[in-house]
């Protein structure tokens, strides 16, 4: 038996969705453009799979992530990776907050902040800047979001520039899409 | 120059301003986000989902989220597909949505993930299920309530970002 995960972790586990994913065998050329399937890459996730039910947001919601999680310039990737995580605390997707904590960890080469964050969750205390990152992504999260001039201001304070608030604000925003769409679809899962 | 671009039309970031600028710097994202808004709302294949049903049920979660200007542009959308009259009541969190099982359902649904995702479960899922909705139609459903979550918090949090000069 699988045993579900419900603490924040940076172990990666597995995601079992809640609905049948679409087969790769029976998949329209729609889906499989979708999916970007091709005769050399053929392994697809189950969350790819179970997108693919919809392969018109599948097949544009993929380039979107990616442009605003790894595109050039602005804000510095580990910071994006922190506005991703706030989103995933408040919304409590386990699974996305294991994806992006790692990766934070990785480009940090620490793993200090991270476990904070897990144990603590959106009451963390962080260094000056980490902080004022986490916040604005927590209070941009919450539904209604909250987020408050106070947040940006402190941001400007700390020397970000408008480029980098919009990109904080996108990184953590298309986490509040990633976070209603894996906990909401499917669970972690012990490998 | 009105911009098709939804999200760039509501911030209305004032031309050569640093928010305009940035604004421009991520012009691929803001195209995909376009792109993306028109996926869910007005899909070439819809599913079990009509165009009309998705235009009230982003009307319904912008006003959730005190977003009343995306709101608006979701009832011109709704108006344009023309819906029955339970949906412009649904549209509209302050009065009682009435329908059949299905639809019922449904709006539970979208107010579950629009305000408390974390509390979402397997449960919530089998609920849409045993009132006859497909996985397909299921996946879509998300799709539409997770988008227009993400795309009301880049207009307030982009608003912000324009005032912070």
């Amino acid at each position: 038996m699988s045993q579900v995960v419900h603490n924040f972790t940076v172990s990666v586990p597995h995601w079992s969705p809640y609905i049948k994913p679409v087969e790769l065998e029976t998949a329209s050329q729609e889906q499989l453009d979708a999916m970007k399937v091709t005769p050399s890459s053929k392994k697809i996730s189950e969350y790819v799979l179970t997108l693919a039910h919809d392969p018109e947001s599948l097949a544009v919601r993929s380039p979107l992530f990616n442009a605003i999680m790894y595109g050039r310039a602005g804000l510095p990737p580990a910071e994006r990776e922190l506005g991703a995580i706030g989103s995933s605390i408040v919304n409590r997707c386990v699974y996305c907050a294991a994806v992006h904590g790692a990766r934070y960890n990785q480009l940090t080469k620490s793993t200090e902040l991270v476990a904070k964050i897990f144990a603590d969750e959106t009451e963390a205390q962080l260094d000056e800047r980490s902080q004022a990152l986490f916040d604005f992504a927590v209070e941009l999260a919450k539904s209604p979001p909250s987020l408050k001039a106070q947040h940006t201001n402190a941001l400007k304070e700390l020397g970000f520039d408008t480029l980098g608030v919009v990109d904080l604000v996108l990184a953590t925003a298309i986490f509040g899409w990633a976070n209603r769409l894996m906990h909401v679809l499917g669970e972690p899962v012990k490998i | 120059m009105l911009t098709p671009n939804i999200i760039e039309r509501l911030v209305g970031a004032n031309e050569n301003s640093p928010l305009a600028l940035a604004i421009a710097e991520r012009a691929e994202i803001m195209a995909l986000s376009q792109a993306s808004h028109d996926a869910v709302i007005i899909p070439k294949e819809p599913g079990g989902l009509s165009h009309a049903e998705r235009a009230a049920l982003a009307e319904r979660i912008a006003r959730l989220s005190n977003s009343e200007e995306l709101a608006d542009h979701y009832h011109a959308c709704l108006e344009t597909a023309g819906g029955d009259e339970n949906l412009y009541v649904a549209a509209n969190p302050e009065q009682a949505a009435f329908g059949d099982e299905r639809f019922m359902e449904i709006i539970r649904f979208t107010d579950l993930v629009t305000r408390k995702p974390r509390e979402a479960t397997k449960q919530d899922i089998d609920a849409l299920k045993a009132v006859g909705i497909s996985e397909p139609d299921i996946v879509r459903l998300t799709e539409v309530l997770a988008f227009v979550n993400y795309q009301l918090r880049v207009v307030a949090g982009f608003k912000l970002a324009g005032d912070m000069q």
